[in-house]
């Protein structure tokens, strides 16, 4: 039972693992060209697993910013987390707390969308270990592979392969769209503000997501509300 | 890099483990008013309306990349094609483009 949920995880997380292959791919090699060596960037790979914030460190490095700041700076980009940790737990199944907290490690914008969006009432932490572990593993090989092999994809390669995980947040998105007004709403409003948010540059990348994604999903609720009331 | 890259790991560890944790393990077995319920559970499709506007188009510095990879990743997807698909084919669409420019 168990092993045919973790199963259908690890397909579930496929997607995600060819998403992450080429940007763990350049992060390896901007790792290294950024002074780390192969086991130093594995280690950010396998203890942090949070891509953006990766890559912010390495460049935070360069600049010579202090290691406090960088920490500081970590925590305000993947503060985002919480909110879809929250969001998660109304779908996932009753479990020990110790369970729960090690498959919290495995949360990412990607992870989270995978099972957010799965069909049915309560996903199961075998389901969600599936999609785990498929996708933490290729964010740690392809980091060392990057590191290793010290070069890129060929650029077309990499170029059309950047579009992966959007076209899996696409992929995950429509079918819930069609026919169902609310969630068309929640989408466009979310992308709207945070579009605004990016132009005028108010709040940086974490913020302006989290913000966004709150601002919509409250407003949307409260119009429903006084739909249902008058 | 010196011991402090080291410190600096396990800091970022740490921030990055606690908002994670805290509410799938703080709000196991406790059932929230209904209003936030509601709310949580528009989260999803809201995140992924922020996470692919308006990102997706900056993918590269070309912006033909990504509105044809938008376009490509939305029209295989309203043919209501599995999300494996519509990242594979997302991707070959945008290898043939860049073999065209």
């Amino acid at each position: 039972m168990g092993g045919r949920e973790f199963s259908a995880g690890i397909k579930a997380g496929t997607s995600i693992a060819i998403g992450y292959f080429p940007i763990a791919l350049t992060f390896g090699l901007l790792a290294k060209t950024t002074g780390l060596s192969l086991w130093e960037a594995t280690a950010m790979s396998i203890f942090v697993f949070a891509g953006a914030a990766q890559y912010i460190s390495l460049t935070l490095i360069t600049a010579g910013v202090a290691p406090a700041v960088i920490v500081l700076n970590t925590f305000i980009v993947n503060i985002r987390h919480f909110l879809m940790t929250a969001s998660l737990n109304e779908k996932m199944q009753p479990d020990d707390r110790w369970k729960k907290a090690l498959y919290a490690f495995g949360i990412t914008d990607e992870s989270f969308s995978v099972l957010a969006t799965q069909k049915g009432n309560k996903l199961s932490t075998a389901f969600a270990a599936g999609v785990i572990v498929i996708a933490y593993g290729s964010w740690i090989i392809f980091t060392a592979v990057g590191h290793l092999i010290g070069a890129n994809l060929p650029q077309f390669l990499q170029a059309s392969m950047s579009i992966a995980l959007y076209a899996m947040f696409v992929g995950l998105l429509v079918p819930s769209m069609r026919g169902n007004r609310k969630v068309v709403s929640l989408a466009v409003i979310a992308g709207l503000v945070n579009s605004f948010f990016y132009f005028t540059e108010w709040l940086s990348t974490g913020w302006a997501i989290m913000v966004s994604t709150l601002a919509s999903a409250i407003f949307i609720e409260w119009i429903s509300r006084k739909g249902v009331k008058a | 890099m010196g011991s402090w890259y080291w410190w600096m790991i396990l800091g970022m560890a740490v921030v990055t483990y606690i908002p994670r944790a805290i509410p799938l393990t703080f709000l196991e077995g406790r059932e929230l008013p209904e209003p936030v319920q509601n709310v949580l559970r528009n989260i999803p499709y809201a995140v992924l309306g922020a996470l692919i506007f308006p990102a997706i188009f900056f993918i590269q510095e070309n912006i033909w990349f990504g509105v044809i990879g938008a376009l490509a990743a939305f029209g295989i997807a309203f043919t209501g094609a599995n999300v494996m698909i519509v990242v594979l084919g997302s991707i070959a669409v945008l290898a043939v483009f860049s073999v065209f420019i």
